[in-house]
């Protein structure tokens, strides 16, 4: 069967079962994403925009996309930070991917390392902490972002999440009856503005990780296949694999799971809203909903166990 | 045919009629992978002879 558009040799088929060919499928792909932004309106005039790139697929994609929007609008200003967690035969390959992509589209890129900023890789840390990896990863990651983030004052932070990163979380949190951390979920993360707090925005929200690799391989965004070490290790990875299943037999799975989230969300937040300040870490005076931030906590545990 | 596995960076030989037939002899779920024959994207309805050159691609995440 050809694509659904020009009749030309399809190259992919949505979930509907139309087929596109590869120019109609990066058509397709392109106005999706724009439509995303457009609706929730993520980039506004006047925006200073930090790209969260870690060199893989779908950061990639992202930010060749919002390079390309930059150059058409110019009333907002587009940059990228890398984090270089310290994972050893992982990171160094899909950091000079990002390297790459950045000085071709004409990007500045700032790296930022976990070992320069907090003394230890996450290599180091995964053997000290009985944490998975994936916790200690993610808050260090999120701690690093919105530190460097605000210092070039950026006032959003864009990440290359999509759709089956949102269908996993939503998932995950349901499993562990953690409707607190469902709030923070969206197309903008946050419940509560604070100039000490960048709002994180997921431009690929509705796109699935299949349409994000497949636009990545259409379009020269694809570096060599490096997949994280400690992915299988993570609760995500069996999560994943059960949807990708459930995916498989019943299509449209994933969309069904975010359409239903989307309609309870603003309920979630609305109930999970926090008090009227927003809390900060007494130690590092980074937001937080506790008294100690956790980054702060595990950093302290990793002291005492030096 | 030889077909590469990215995820296992394996080369197999495989005898499949079209891509939905070699995912299923490999036990590949669609979902998780794209098909790249003669280094082109093909949907599961193509065509496969033992003179094509296929790779299958992981989707998922880096992390």
């Amino acid at each position: 069967m050809a694509c659904k558009k020009c009749k030309s040799e399809p190259a992919f088929t949505l979930i509907s079962g139309e087929k596109l060919c590869k120019h109609c499928f990066s058509h397709y792909f392109e106005k999706k994403v724009r439509k995303t932004m457009r609706q929730y309106e993520l980039i506004e005039k006047g925006d200073r925009i930090a790209v969260a790139l870690s060199g893989g697929k779908d950061s990639s994609v992202l930010l060749s996309i919002l390079a390309g929007m930059w150059k058409e609008r110019n009333d907002f200003y587009l940059f990228a930070i890398l984090v270089d967690e310290g994972i050893k035969g992982y990171r160094p390959i899909t950091q000079r991917f990002a390297q790459k992509l950045c000085r071709e589209l004409g990007i500045k890129l700032y790296i930022i390392s976990f070992k320069k900023e907090l003394g230890y890789t996450l290599d180091g840390m995964v053997r000290k902490l009985d944490k998975g990896p994936c916790t200690i990863c993610g808050t260090f990651r999120r701690y690093l972002l919105n530190t460097e983030a605000r210092k070039l004052k950026a006032n959003k932070i864009a990440f290359g999440h999509n759709a089956d990163d949102e269908a996993q979380s939503i998932v995950m949190n349901l499993f562990r009856s953690n409707n607190a951390a469902a709030a923070r979920l969206g197309v903008i993360n946050g419940i509560k503005k604070d100039a000490r707090f960048i709002p994180r925005i997921k431009p690929l929200y509705f796109m699935l990780e299949k349409e994000t690799t497949a636009y990545s391989f259409l379009n020269n965004l694809i570096g060599e296949f490096k997949e994280c070490p400690y992915t299988q290790l993570a609760y995500r990875g069996q999560v994943r694999d059960m949807l990708n299943a459930f995916e498989s037999r019943h299509p449209g799975t994933k969309a069904g799971i975010l359409s239903a989230f989307i309609e309870t969300l603003p309920i979630l937040k609305e109930y999970y809203k926090p008090g009227k300040e927003i809390a900060f870490c007494s130690k590092c005076n980074e937001p937080t909903s506790g008294e100690e931030c956790m980054a702060c906590r595990l950093l302290d545990e990793l002291r005492k166990k030096k | 045919m030889k077909v590469y596995i990215e995820s296992t960076g394996k080369n197999v030989s495989v005898k499949a009629p079209s891509v939905a037939a070699l995912l299923k002899k490999l036990n590949i779920n669609p979902v998780t992978v794209l098909v790249v024959k003669n280094r082109n994207l093909v949907t599961e309805d193509s065509k496969l002879n033992d003179k094509d050159n296929v790779k299958i691609l992981s989707v998922v995440s880096g992390g």
